[in-house]
């Protein structure tokens, strides 16, 4: 059989590492459909990606890290938002992105993920959200919603989950939307004005895991939870993100929840600085880092 | 004529079938042929209806298909070949 029908290059390919393909994730995951329209999203905004870099945790999310030929960096389990912070920090001319699962940016990096919208760092978060530990298992996260059967709860889940727009609204973030793996289009979109902001932005991305967590509930394959996705989601841009919190079966609020201005960690520095120091306050220049 | 075609990596295919159920003009179905892992790769059943609107691409979780418009003075070339 041929292998290639026709030889039309995908424009997504320039951001892959072509020979690390097939990659691991199973049939029908949606986290390689997130990186599509992530890469749409690149190409729209113009980005220029000597400027980018991309921090992953650990879980079948942050796979990601491994798969895009962009400076890329597969940290710690939950600590991707502490050092894509510092990458900030240290090089404030850095677009620096994170993508990673709910599970890592949501429980053992849930601290991190409301300081860093706390204090407004110009971070751009894509969480896949599985509603599950994918990698590990398929254990109950902080967002798996009531009644799911998981390996963990084997008769059910019982305690409340995180509804992550509202949690990262409340601690400050600018931008914060949802889509589910169906949207691609309007993903991509939402990644590109999330580059335009300056300030910790959110992206919520609902994405299938049929292996662990579709299988376990009899939701069907990856093709069914994203008709299911087609079927039950509502556009509801603006939506009080008190209001759109997730169900098991029930119906999935997306848009775009919040696009506000507020002054960011590095601006905010500067400011206090320039006030208690007056005049003995001296920016540093921008400095090279020459590293090797 | 058709306004787009796709081009296909049948090795990176895994048939999820997303490409299939939400190209908007149906071009698409699962083949009954296997790539080397054993999964049925999506082919083109009517390629006449592409519009290269690049749906298939942009769902497929694998990298594996993507569509392209055809500039309408230019012959579509018909290729292909191992690579
Ligand atoms: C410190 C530490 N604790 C636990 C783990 C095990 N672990 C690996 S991935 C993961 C959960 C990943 O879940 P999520 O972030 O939702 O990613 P997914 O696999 O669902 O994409 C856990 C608990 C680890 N690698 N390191
Ligand atoms: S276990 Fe789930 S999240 Fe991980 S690759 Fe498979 S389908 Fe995707
Ligand atoms: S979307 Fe991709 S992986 Fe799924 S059937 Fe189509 S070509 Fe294969
Ligand atoms: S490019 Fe558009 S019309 Fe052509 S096969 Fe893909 S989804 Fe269908
Ligand atoms: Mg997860």
């Amino acid at each position: 059989m041929l292998n290639i029908l026709d030889n039309t290059v995908n424009p997504v390919e320039q951001f892959l590492r072509s020979d690390r393909m097939p990659h691991i994730w199973c049939p029908g995951c949606g986290i390689g459909t997130t990186v599509n329209s992530f890469a749409h999203a690149l190409i729209e905004s113009k980005i220029d990606l000597e400027s980018l870099a991309l921090v992953s945790g650990i879980g079948c999310t942050g796979r990601v890290a491994g798969y895009v030929k962009l400076d890329s960096f597969h940290t710690t389990h939950g600590r991707a938002i502490p050092f894509a912070t510092g990458l900030k920090l240290a090089n404030p001319k850095l677009n620096v992105v994170v993508y990673s699962g709910d599970g890592d940016l949501s429980a053992i990096g849930g601290n991190h993920l409301i300081h860093a919208a706390r204090r407004n760092i110009d971070l751009k978060v894509i969480c896949v959200n599985n509603l599950i530990y994918a990698m590990t298992g398929g254990q109950t996260a902080p967002t798996t919603p009531g009644h799911a059967t998981t390996s963990t709860n084997p008769y059910g889940t019982f305690e409340p989950s995180f509804n992550l727009p509202h949690l990262v609204e409340a601690a400050g973030a600018v931008y914060v939307a949802r889509w589910t793996t169906f949207h691609v289009r309007q993903l991509a979109r939402s990644i590109s004005e999330a580059f335009q902001k300056k300030g910790f932005s959110f992206i919520e991305v609902i994405s299938p895991c049929p292996t662990l967590y579709q299988r376990r509930n009899k939701m069907g394959d990856g093709l069914d939870t994203m008709k299911y996705y087609k079927e039950k989601s509502k556009v509801r841009h603006g939506a009080p993100t008190s209001e759109v919190g997730l169900t098991l079966n029930g119906e999935i609020v997306v848009g775009k929840f919040v696009d506000r201005d507020r002054p960011d960690y590095q601006t905010m520095m500067r400011a206090q600085y320039v006030e208690s120091l007056g005049e003995r306050y001296i920016e540093e220049p921008e400095t090279e880092c020459v590293c090797g | 004529m058709a306004k787009g075609r796709v081009s296909i990596v049948v090795e990176r295919c895994k048939a999820c079938g997303f490409c299939v159920e939400f190209c908007p003009t149906h071009v698409l179905a699962l083949s009954s042929a296997f790539n080397s892992k054993g999964y049925h790769p999506p082919h083109v059943v009517h390629p006449e209806k592409c519009s290269g609107c690049d749906l298939c691409g942009m769902y497929c979780p694998d990298f594996a298909i993507n569509g392209t418009k055809i500039s309408q003075d230019k012959v579509p070339q018909a290729s292909g070949g191992e690579k």
